[in-house]
């Protein structure tokens, strides 16, 4: 047993090393300084080029999101035709089908959005084309996409007062040069050589020790599990994602993929700090995020190493933990220590199956997720945080009767207003969303979809409802895994998902872009001894308190329901 | 507007090649050099494949190793778990049957050796290892249905067991594919 924490000690330490130096590195990046990389400049140089781009036009808050959704909207359009008609087109070797219009509709903004929910199985639901030209296209861009709305809100606290936040596009294209392509390329080959497959090589069969016939789905899958992590998308290449054996074919590959996948939310905290250089502030964030990541983790490695107590009163030993759903090479510990930062960052990726995890685990996980801000995703979590941040600043500030400020901006009606539309949000696409597939489940199981509601849930009772709670909670946290026991690719599923996810994303990013460019833009206010200091122990704690009492008061009735209730149940 | 729509398009263009092209086939052409040329390792007895290294195989027969059970019945052109809520009543009677199953062809061993891995379905459904102990409590059956001691099966265990990596993180594994062959060459 003790084993097993030393690995996911080690595996979080070296996570630290990697990524803080990384977050100084990306601060100089994005601040045109000088760094090791520049030998990638005439790259970058023939890339604006060949765009017609010219990266000294200045953009203020509202041209970059129209940079940022203009493209992102032609993606959408891009990656649903050729989604829909995969079959037609080459480098599809093992034949596979195209995808029905609703699970296009559902795939492709899964993956704009960085979410990567999946209603289809890699072996059978995609060509070579769609994972490669689509599918790995869109982790790497939509990474890219939220590293850079990031940087436009570092850039409008980096001055006193201005409107010029820089070019989008060169945040953009500078996030694939200097950060995810170097990164991934090193990871895909690291894979590689552990027994992962990267070749184009179609289906293979052999006939087993026992004389079965037996096919192996294969293919490019290397390439797309790097930046699957890196950009914490969380799309596998096959259905069981990082539990496949070749996805993840030890504990060392393990190790790789988990630091993979949360170095870059932490090296953005960090690189905040640098770039707006208030370095304290960045520690302050880092520290609030990883006590948060603690919290969840502590209580899932007792629940998952404590085993199924239903499996216990079976007379079965639990010296080994729980082991439904999960793989002997990584045990429970590395598989719940996986479990919380998927859910916590926004990857998504599971090396076990989060269905047959405990039901405190699954609490924990979907906690994780509703929160989405304890590191988060790919450039978005410090947006999520960000806009905590500003509800914090905004009670402590009626708290001791002052204007709120942020940063020597004050805080006024129009901010406040936009950070409670997006606070709101997330609980009610949440809560009405599960709300509505439990109405159709219950009133309505007959409907003659492609999985009769009826049939939806794989599993009874609480963990039922779970399930569904699950679905609408990662989409919206553009999370993508899942209690994956939902009959999930039907109509109903594949339409509100996408609909959850697509708000799910672009509202969290233009809401704290739009607050950045506003207080940005404000008159600066000198730090005096009246002003409220948000890299402070004490603001920290608020900060953290802010984020637990938003997220338990949404969110504990559907809990309770769930989870919970199934929890209690078992005690009996 | 406009200009940004042609911008886009123009970079997501070059962005493909760049991405989409260079990136995955430097990668492949490089994977040419590792174990299984990039297509995944393969196992091969007599010229013929057998299997791949780490995708587990079906077992049932006596004088095999089983692995865990597994929910897609160890199809490789596939590849899921059972997703099976912890409390689910029909998860739990599939799990005693399995108790039994090992009881009655497994003579000789208790109810509490049985190790959680034995009895529940791995994520993938193509895990290729089972735990020390779940090896440890089909000895006694392999050695009699080969008519050969113990001792040699417990042998062959611990050589086909992979510790701990670098000794001291995570769990330590047995590959069932590769005990079975070792099984099979004496």
């Amino acid at each position: 047993m003790n084993i097993e924490l030393t690995g996911i000690i080690a595996t979080f330490l070296l996570t630290l090393v990697i990524a803080i130096p990384l977050g100084k590195y990306l601060a100089k990046v994005f601040a045109g300084e000088k760094v090791w990389t520049d030998f990638l400049k005439p790259l970058e140089t023939g890339i604006y080029k060949l765009s017609g781009i010219n990266i000294k036009e200045q953009m203020n808050w509202k041209q970059q999101l129209k940079a940022l959704l203009t493209i992102n909207i032609l993606w959408l359009f891009y990656g649903f035709f050729v989604l829909i008609f995969q079959d037609k087109l080459p480098f599809n070797p093992d034949g596979n089908p195209g995808m029905t219009p609703d699970l296009a509709f559902n795939t492709i903004i899964s993956f704009v959005a960085n979410c990567n929910l999946q209603h289809y199985s890699g072996e059978s639901g995609v060509s070579y084309l769609t994972q490669q030209y689509v599918l790995m296209f869109l982790q790497f861009v939509s990474a890219a996409t939220g590293i850079a709305a990031a940087v436009v809100l570092f850039k409008a606290f980096r001055d006193k007062t201005t409107t010029e936040l820089g070019n989008f596009w060169e945040f953009f294209v500078k996030s694939i040069t200097r950060l995810l392509l170097p990164l991934s390329f090193v990871m895909a080959l690291i894979l590689t050589f552990n027994g992962t497959p990267a070749s184009y090589e179609g289906k293979d069969q052999f006939i087993s020790l026992q004389g079965d016939t037996v096919h192996v789905s294969r293919g490019p899958a290397a390439q797309m599990i790097a930046i699957k992590h890196l950009g914490t998308n969380g799309g596998g290449y096959f259905g069981a994602n990082s539990a496949h054996p070749f996805e993840n074919p030890s504990y060392f590959t393990n190790m790789v993929e988990l630091i993979a996948q949360v170095i870059i939310p932490i090296a953005m905290v960090i690189a905040f700090g640098y770039f707006i250089r208030r370095k304290k502030l960045a520690w302050t964030i880092f520290g609030v995020m990883t006590i948060g990541l603690f919290m969840l983790l502590i209580p899932m490695l007792s629940s998952e190493l404590g085993g199924n107590p239903a499996l216990a009163k079976m007379g079965i030993s639990q010296t080994t933990g729980a082991m439904e759903g999960k793989e002997v090479r990584f045990g429970p510990a590395a598989s719940a220590y996986w479990a919380t930062v998927t859910t916590i960052i926004s990857t998504g990726s599971v090396n076990s199956m989060h269905d047959s995890t405990m039901p405190m685990s699954g609490t924990w996980q979907l906690l994780g997720m509703m929160i989405n801000s304890f590191y988060g995703g790919c450039g978005v979590g410090l947006l999520n945080y960000f806009i905590y941040l500003i509800v914090a600043v905004f009670i402590s500030g009626l708290m001791v009767g002052r204007t709120p400020e942020f940063l020597g901006h004050k805080v006024e009606a129009r901010e406040i207003k936009i950070a409670a539309i997006i606070t709101l949000l997330s609980p009610f696409l949440i809560l009405a969303g599960t709300a509505i597939a439990s109405y159709i489940f219950t009133s309505h199981g007959d409907a003659a979809w492609a999985v009769q509601p009826k049939n939806w849930l794989n599993n009874p009772g609480f963990h039922g409802f779970s399930e569904m709670l699950y679905e609408m909670t990662s989409s919206n946290a553009n999370n993508g895994s899942g209690f994956e026991g939902l009959g999930d690719n039907n109509i109903f599923w594949n339409l509100s998902t996408g609909i959850v996810i697509f708000l799910g994303r672009f509202l969290p990013i233009i809401g704290p872009v739009a607050i950045a460019g506003l207080l940005g833009a404000k008159k600066f206010i000198p730090e005096s001894a009246g002003t409220l200091k948000t890299d402070t122990k004490t603001f920290a704690l608020m900060t953290f308190a802010v984020i637990l009492v938003l997220n338990a008061l949404s969110y504990f009735p559907a809990l309770a329901l769930g989870p919970l209730a199934e929890y209690f149940t078992m005690l009996k | 507007m406009k200009k940004y729509i042609i911008q886009s398009i123009r970079l997501t263009l070059v962005l493909l090649v760049l991405l989409c092209v260079v990136y995955p086939v430097t990668v492949a052409f490089i994977g040419k050099m590792s174990n299984g040329n990039g297509g995944g390792e393969k196992i091969t007895k007599n010229g013929k494949t057998v299997g791949y290294a780490l995708l587990g195989q079906s077992f049932s027969k006596p004088q095999y190793f089983w692995g865990r059970p597994s929910a897609v019945a160890y199809n490789a052109a596939g590849s899921a778990g059972s997703n099976k809520g912890p409390s689910n009543p029909d998860y739990l009677k599939e799990v005693q049957s399995r108790i039994d199953t090992l009881l009655k062809y497994n003579p000789g061993i208790k109810k509490s050796d049985i190790p959680a891995d034995m009895v529940t379905a791995s994520g993938s459904g193509l895990d290729p290892n089972i735990s020390e102990q779940g090896a440890a409590i089909q000895i006694q059956r392999v050695a009699k249905a080969r008519n050969i001691d113990e001792k040699k099966v417990k042998e062959l265990i611990a050589m086909n067991t992979l510790k701990p990596f670098m000794g001291v993180f995570g769990p330590s594994s047995v590959n069932v594919l590769k005990l079975n062959l070792a099984l099979d060459e004496l």
